[in-house]
C-alpha cells in the first residue's frame, strides 16, 4: 500500500477540530500548572512539617513515574472514588499536576535566590510574612523563571498527546479517527506531527516575544 | 486497598518491569549512538550536515514521542518497514531520545574553552586527533550529568509504547486496572517499580559522574 496525500481533504475538517481541543487542553493545562506551581513551590518551602514532608512524597512519586500511567490513576481512580470527570478534565488535571510539579522545582529555585534583603525590607515596612511572599518575593520569582517554565509549557503540548489514550478528541485522537475511516495512518500520523510542530514553533514564537518583553522591564 | 490482590498480580509486574528495563538499555544506547552522530552533524565543517543535524533535533523534539512512534508503527508498512511493536519502540523512542542527546553532547563539547583546540591545533594536531584526544576527554566528564537527566526522562518514555501494546509496565498496570477495577493498587505496584528503577539508575550516574571527575 503506497502513499496517497489526497485522502486529507475530505477528513481535515476533524483534524482541524482536533487542533484546536489539543490547544485548548494545552493552554487549561498550562494555567494549572502555573498556579499550581507556585502554590506548590510555597508549600516546599515554607508550610509546616506536617504539610511539607507527605507533598514531598507526593512530589518524588510525579516525578518519578510516567505520565501515562498518572493519566490512567486520575482518570479510572477518580470514577473508582464517584467522582465521574470528563475525560477532558481529568486530562487536564493529570497533565496539570504533573508539569506543576516541574514547574514548581524552577519556582523554588527561583525563590530561594530572591534576595534575603527583599524579604527583610518587606517585613520592616511593615507587611506580614504571606504578603511579603505573594507581594515582593514570589513576583520578583516568577519572573526569573519565565523563560524555563516556557521550555516546560513547550514539553506540556506535545504530553497532550497522551491524553488521547483516556479518549479525549484532541488532535492524536482525531488522527486516529480518520485513520479508522480510511485506513492510512501514514498520512494522517504525518499531518498530526506537522500541526503539533506548527503549534511547537507559535509557542516558541511567543516564548521569544514574552522574553523580550521580560528583558526591556528590567 | 485490597493486598491479597497485589500479591496475587505482583509477578506479572516483575516481569513487565524487566520489559521496561530492557527496552529503556536498548533505548538508551540508540539514542547515544544517535545523539553522538547528531552533535558531530551539529558541530561539523560542513553547511549540509549542519542543517540536517538541526533539523533533526527540531522535528523530533518539536512532535509528540507518542505520534513519532504510531508513524513508525502504524505508518511504517505503507513505506515498507515492518516492525513488531517492541522493536518499533525501540528505534522510535531511541531515535526521540537521540534528538535530546543531540543537544546535551554537543553543549558539553561547545563549553570546553576554545583555547583548548587552538592550543592542539598548534602543536600539529589535525582536527580529527584535537577533537578525539583533547576535547572529547575533557567534554566526557561534562556529559555525564546531563545524560543522566535524559536517560531519566528515556525510561519515564518508555511508557509510551503501552500504546502500541508492549506489554510492559504501564500496559500491564493499564490491563490489570480494566480487568480488576483497582486503579490505587495497580498504580501503587507499577509506581513503585518505576521509582525502583529511576532511582536506582539516578545512583548509578552519580556514582560514574564522581568517577571520571578529577578533583
Amino acid at each position: 500500500m503506497g502513499l496517497d496525500f489526497t485522502v486529507i481533504p475530505k477528513h481535515i475538517d476533524i483534524i482541524l477540530l482536533g487542533c484546536l481541543w489539543t490547544i485548548a487542553i494545552t493552554a487549561a493545562a498550562a494555567l494549572l500548572s502555573f498556579f499550581g506551581g507556585i502554590f506548590f513551590a510555597v508549600i516546599a518551602l515554607y508550610a509546616p512539617a506536617v504539610i511539607r514532608l507527605p507533598f514531598r512524597l507526593f512530589e518524588w512519586v510525579f516525578m518519578g513515574t510516567p505520565l501515562l500511567l498518572q493519566l490512567f490513576l486520575i482518570y479510572f481512580g477518580l470514577v473508582q472514588i464517584g467522582v465521574d470527570l470528563p475525560a477532558f478534565v481529568a486530562g487536564v488535571i493529570g497533565l496539570g499536576l504533573h508539569f506543576a510539579v516541574y514547574n514548581s522545582e524552577l519556582i523554588q529555585t527561583a525563590i530561594l535566590s530572591v534576595d534575603k534583603g527583599q524579604m527583610e525590607a518587606a517585613r520592616t515596612v511593615g507587611l506580614s510574612r504571606g504578603q511579603a511572599l505573594r507581594k515582593v518575593v514570589v513576583p520578583q520569582a516568577v519572573r526569573a523563571v519565565i523563560p524555563p517554565i516556557g521550555n516546560n509549557m513547550i514539553a506540556l503540548l506535545k504530553d497532550s498527546a497522551l491524553v488521547s489514550v483516556i479518549g479525549v478528541s484532541e488532535l492524536t485522537l482525531s488522527a486516529q479517527r480518520a485513520i479508522g475511516a480510511t485506513y492510512r495512518p501514514f498520512e494522517f500520523y504525518i499531518l498530526a506531527a506537522a500541526f503539533y510542530y506548527a503549534i511547537n514553533l507559535g509557542m516558541e514564537w511567543v516564548q521569544r516575544k514574552i522574553e523580550r518583553r521580560i528583558a526591556l522591564s528590567r | 486497598m485490597d493486598f491479597d490482590l497485589i500479591v496475587r498480580v505482583y509477578p506479572f509486574f516483575i516481569d513487565a518491569a524487566g520489559v521496561t528495563i530492557l527496552l529503556s538499555a536498548l533505548t538508551a544506547l540508540l539514542g547515544l549512538a544517535c545523539g553522538a552522530l547528531g552533535a558531530a552533524a551539529r558541530l561539523s565543517r560542513f553547511a549540509l550536515a549542519r542543517f540536517v543535524g538541526a533539523t533533526y533535533v527540531s522535528v523530533f523534539r518539536g512532535t509528540p514521542a507518542l505520534i513519532q512512534l504510531f508513524i513508525l508503527y502504524f505508518g511504517g508498512p505503507q513505506i515498507g518497514i515492518e516492525l513488531d511493536a517492541f522493536e518499533a519502540g525501540v528505534i522510535g523512542l531511541g531515535i526521540n531520545a537521540g534528538a535530546y542527546m543531540t543537544e546535551t553532547i554537543r553543549g558539553a563539547i561547545i563549553s570546553i574553552d576554545k583555547g583548548q583546540k587552538e592550543a592542539a591545533r598548534t602543536l600539529g594536531l589535525s582536527r580529527w586527533q584535537a577533537m578525539y584526544k583533547i576535547i572529547l576527554p575533557q567534554a566526557a566528564r561534562l556529559m555525564v550529568r546531563p545524560l543522566g537527566v535524559n536517560l531519566n526522562m528515556l525510561i519515564k518514555a518508555t511508557a509510551l509504547v503501552a500504546a502500541i501494546s508492549v506489554v510492559e509496565l504501564t500496559y500491564t498496570a493499564q490491563r490489570y486496572i480494566g480487568s480488576t477495577y483497582k486503579p490505587f493498587e495497580m498504580f501503587l505496584l507499577a509506581g513503585i517499580l518505576y521509582m525502583i528503577i529511576i532511582y536506582a539508575t539516578g545512583r548509578a550516574v552519580a556514582w560514574l559522574d564522581r568517577r571520571v571527575q578529577i578533583t
